[in-house]
Formats: structure tokens, sequence, C-alpha cells
């Protein structure tokens, strides 16, 4: 008898676990379609008004209402270019340092440094970028600039994940490499990186990801200029996220509209360049 | 060496090389010379006072109970222990009158000359050509007539080859545990070394599989020095020529168990007539 009601409870506890788990994972996905209706919603009258020109146009004028955003797509996309350009290598770098050539003091060292760069808070890069980087080497306000300042801070996250995803590389794997005659570095390409791959475009992505949506160091050191699109790195130019913090305090009604269409435009993307990450991961896995 | 005849013992069942004359074990020449060797994990002695010679194209086994060493006396012959932070090999170690540890001796070019087997079967998550093919690539072979046929004659002599010879280009993971383990052994064997070292080389297989590995050593033994770490001492006695017996012992000053080498001498004495009482204990199932 007692051992039929201890099942009953056990059961009944295992249910409610159960709904509780859907409910936070529902709860998730329903915040998440909440932003998407309500910034969407937000963004129709400047779709309306504007139609394609939206996307197409790299027009922004807050006096003549007419609002293309194609200059910030641009913006946004050359800056983390050059954001991942530089940071990739040196993650890829660093990390192959702590996990298979620095000596065993160095590496918690090294590690706590590399952790303590990610939470600088954006705007203290954002600031030395401009002190620093403008004034000090003369670069100026630019996409170079927000490049290399973006670089910079997304350069301990991809660093932290692909340092996890290589250490997960077995040991009988190396040591096979290893046993063979291969050199560290052949042993490396033989099987650290393979095994890696996935691993490391997934953290490639999230620091892209990270570039594309940094608004505030961006705006400090991009230059806010309107309209530009331009393959020379030193022009100054802008980014979403950094129009949307320069502009939201002095905009009215369309105007806001417009700058809610760029959040829906980057929030889009982000989710895209996601998706693209989980894709090529899940590809990879399937050939190993 | 001076090795007696073996004398029947009737009570023992464990004897299993009476039939073989230890006369037989010819002193071919000493491959490996080893002389009051010690491995150390940072403060922790593993193994110590070791002092035995290799003999060429001859199978040694290293056998004893659990923590007694063997392994890693067996690890510290191509310095596998490179890759381990903090692990230290002390003693004389030389390969052809070459120390092994020498300031000039690369551990690259030792593993080149003295391959590993290891105790799970760990083929590279690539196609069964590209781990055979894998040694002799990081040795400069790119020529594709000789990549081939090494790759078959390592298949042939491993004992592999009709079982894939028409699925060479799928993955290795794909083959049976048994498989997998004498493919290793083709890879270790495509490098062309003169050392094949064996770390329980089939405790992951079943007595079938086991079987053949066993049976392909015999006919390895022609063309390389084998040594062989083994639990199963039945193995020691089918296979070997010689056999070390480690053992484990406490040291009372800090409480460490350090592996130690107890007897070496021709296998079929030391299953029939050791000549130290732990030795004897050991094949005959009273310890370890």
């Amino acid at each position: 008898m007692q051992l039929f009601e201890l099942r009953g409870r056990s059961h009944h506890a295992d249910k409610a676990f159960g709904w509780i788990t859907i409910a936070a994972a529902g709860l998730v996905l329903v915040i998440l379609g909440l932003v998407a209706a309500s910034m969407t919603q937000r963004a129709l009258p400047v779709l309306e008004k504007m139609g394609p020109d939206l996307f197409t146009s790299s027009k922004w004028s807050a006096a003549e209402d007419h609002y293309g955003l194609l200059a910030f797509l641009f913006g946004t996309l050359y800056t983390a270019a050059i954001a991942l350009v530089l940071a990739v290598p040196v993650s890829l770098g660093v990390a192959l340092f702590i996990t298979q050539v620095a000596p065993r003091w160095l590496k918690k060292p090294m590690v706590y440094l590399i952790d303590l760069c990610a939470v600088v808070p954006s705007v203290v890069w954002g600031l030395w970028g401009v002190l620093v980087l403008s004034q000090h080497f003369g670069l100026g306000r630019s996409f170079l600039t927000a490049g290399i300042i973006l670089a910079i801070m997304i350069t301990p996250i991809i660093t932290s994940l692909a340092r996890e995803v290589i250490e997960t590389t077995p040991l009988t794997d190396k040591e096979a490499a290893l046993a063979l005659g291969a050199t560290r570095w052949e042993m490396i390409c033989a099987t650290v990186l393979p095994h890696s791959k996935g691993g490391l475009v997934g953290a490639v992505m999230l620091g892209l990801g990270r570039a594309m949506g940094e608004t505030i160091a961006a705006a400090l050191v991009i230059g806010s200029a309107l309209g530009q699109i331009t393959a020379n790195p030193f022009a100054p130019g802008n980014s979403m996220p950094a129009v949307i913090a320069n502009e939201w305090g002095e905009a009215d009604d369309l105007h806001k509209s417009a700058l809610i269409a760029l959040a829906v435009t980057l929030f889009a993307l982000t989710i895209v360049v996601n998706l693209l990450a989980t894709w090529i991961v899940q590809r990879g896995r399937r050939h190993a | 060496m001076a090795v007696a005849q073996p004398r029947p013992r009737p009570s023992n069942p464990r004897i299993l090389v009476e039939h073989r004359s230890a006369a037989a074990v010819e002193d071919t020449p000493v491959v490996f010379e080893i002389g009051d060797a010690a491995v150390y994990y940072g403060a922790f002695r593993a193994v110590r006072d070791v002092s035995l010679q290799i003999h060429e194209k001859q199978i040694t086994a290293f056998i004893g109970p659990s923590g007694c060493g063997k392994t890693t006396m067996l690890r510290a012959l191509n310095r596998m222990h490179d890759t381990t932070p903090g692990a230290k090999v002390t003693g004389k170690l030389l390969y052809h009158g070459v120390d092994l540890y020498g300031p000039q001796v690369s551990a690259v070019e030792v593993r080149r000359r003295i391959g590993m087997v290891f105790q799970k079967p760990n083929p590279f998550p690539k196609s069964i050509y590209d781990n055979v093919s894998f040694g002799p690539r990081v040795n400069g072979i790119r020529d594709r007539a000789k990549l081939d046929e090494l790759v078959e004659t390592s298949l042939r002599s491993a004992a592999l080859w009709d079982e894939v010879k028409d699925r060479l280009r799928t993955s290795a993971l794909g083959l049976s545990g048994g498989q997998q383990q004498r493919l290793c052994i083709a890879r270790t064997i495509a490098v062309e070394p003169e050392v094949v070292l064996m770390d329980e080389p089939c405790s992951a297989l079943d007595p079938i599989a086991t079987a053949r590995i066993e049976e392909l050593m015999r006919q390895l033994k022609s063309q390389f020095t084998i040594v062989i770490v083994t639990h199963n001492m039945q193995q020691a006695a089918r296979v070997s020529d010689r056999t070390a017996f480690f053992t484990a012992e406490l040291d009372s000053k800090n409480d460490q168990r350090t592996g130690i080498l107890v007897e070496y001498d021709a296998t079929a004495k030391m299953f029939s007539n050791p000549a130290d009482e732990r030795t004897e204990n050991y094949i005959t199932g009273r310890f370890g």
C-alpha cells in the first residue's frame, strides 16, 4: 500500500516537473515572438511610407522624412567583417596556445586574463578607442577604428569558446597522431582542428553576432556619417545599432518608426547568422 | 642471460608454456638498454629501478597488477610522457646506444621509429585509407602510388586487407572494435617503425578478436620488435619471448605506491620457474 502511494507521488512530481520545464521553454518563445511582433508592428509606418526603398536606399534624412537603411546595413556588415578578420586568427592562436603549448603554470593566468577582457564594459572599450586609436594613433573615427574595437571586444568570447571546444578533443586522438611521428602542429591540424570544426564555427558566429549588435562602442568610434557606402576603411560610417543609440533621443514619430525598422532588421540579421551557424555546425558533424 | 630449463609443475594451472624450450629465446641484438629508470608525475614517483634489455624482433611483455607502472614504463620508451605536463623520466634509456632523452634527440624522430598501439582502438574519424596513410604523409610521402602501396601492404600485414579493400574510402569508425584495433596496428606499421609498443591492445576486445591480434603479433615479430603491456598473463605466456613482471610497493616514507620491476627473464622460465616468490604468487593467481 505504502509502496503504491510512493509511486503515485513521484509520478505526479515528475509530471509537474515536465510541465514546468515546458512552460519555461515556452515562455522564452512567447517573449521572442512578442518582441518580434510588437517591434515589427511599430516599424510598419516607415515601411508603408518608404516601401522597398527602406532597404535599397542609402539616403537617411529626418528633415526630408526619407529613411533608407542600406548604408547602415553596409556599415554593420563591414565593421563586423573587419572585426572577424582581425579577431578570428588571434582568438584561434590564443586558444591553441593556452590548450596545446602553454606550460601548466601559465594556463590559468592566461584564461583568467582573457575572461577579464570579456567583462570590460563596452563603453570603456569605446572611450579607449576614441582616445587611443582615433586621437593618439590618428585613425580618426572610421570603419577601421570601429572594426578594431569590435575585434578586441569579441576576441575574448571567441577565445573562451574555442578553448572549451578544443579541450574536448579526445586525448587518444592526439596521442595517436603523436605516436605516428606527427609534430605538434601536424597533430593539431590532423586531430584538434577537425574535431573542433563545428564548435569553432559556432564560436566565430557568436562573435559575429556580438560584433553586429554592439552599440555603444561602435557609436563612439564609427564616425556617425550618414549614407556612407565605401570600401575605404578609413572613412567614417555608421552601423545600425549606433544610429539607433545616437538618434533615438531626438526622434519624432516616423523617425522612431524608422529606427525601430533598423532594430527589426538587425534582429532578423542576427537570427539568419545564427541559423546559418547552426546549419554549418550540423553539416560539419554529419561529415565527421 | 642464463636460463634454466623449466621443470614441470602440474599443480600450477597457469602454466601454458611448458612445451616451449626456454633455450629457444635467442640473444638477438639489444634495441633498448634500460638502467635504473624511473618515471615521475610531478613529485609522485610512478615507477622506479627498472633495468632491462629489450631484444630485436622479439616480443617482450610487461605484466603485473594495476598501478605497477608497466604502462608508464612503456610510454617512456617512445617519449609519450613528453605531452603529460609534469612528467619526468630519469635513468638510462638507450635506444641502439643513443640516449632517448638526450638534448639533441627529437621526440618526433623517436616516435617515427618507435610506434605505439593504444589500449582503446583510436582510429581517426577519417576514412580507412586516410587513417593508414596519415603516418606516411606526415613523414613526407606525397606520391599517390607509393601511398596506395603502403596502405595495401600495411593493411595486409595487419590481416585486415581482405575485409576492407572494397571500403577504403568509408569511415574507420564503421569497423568493429577488433577491426579498428587491427587498423590502428596497420596505421602504426605504415610508418615502417622498428619498434611497435602495444599498451594492452586487446583489453577492449572479445576473445576471438583477441586471438586474431595475438596471431598477428606472432607474424609481425619477424619484422618488428614488439613490447606489449598486458593484464592478461595467459596472453603474455602465449605470445611473448621475454616477460618482465612489475609490482607496486608501498613506500613507508611517503605512503605512495611505486611500481618496481621484480623480475625479467625468458617467458618460459618466468611462467614455470620464476626466481622471485612475488612473481610466482602473481602467475599462480595468489595475488593481483
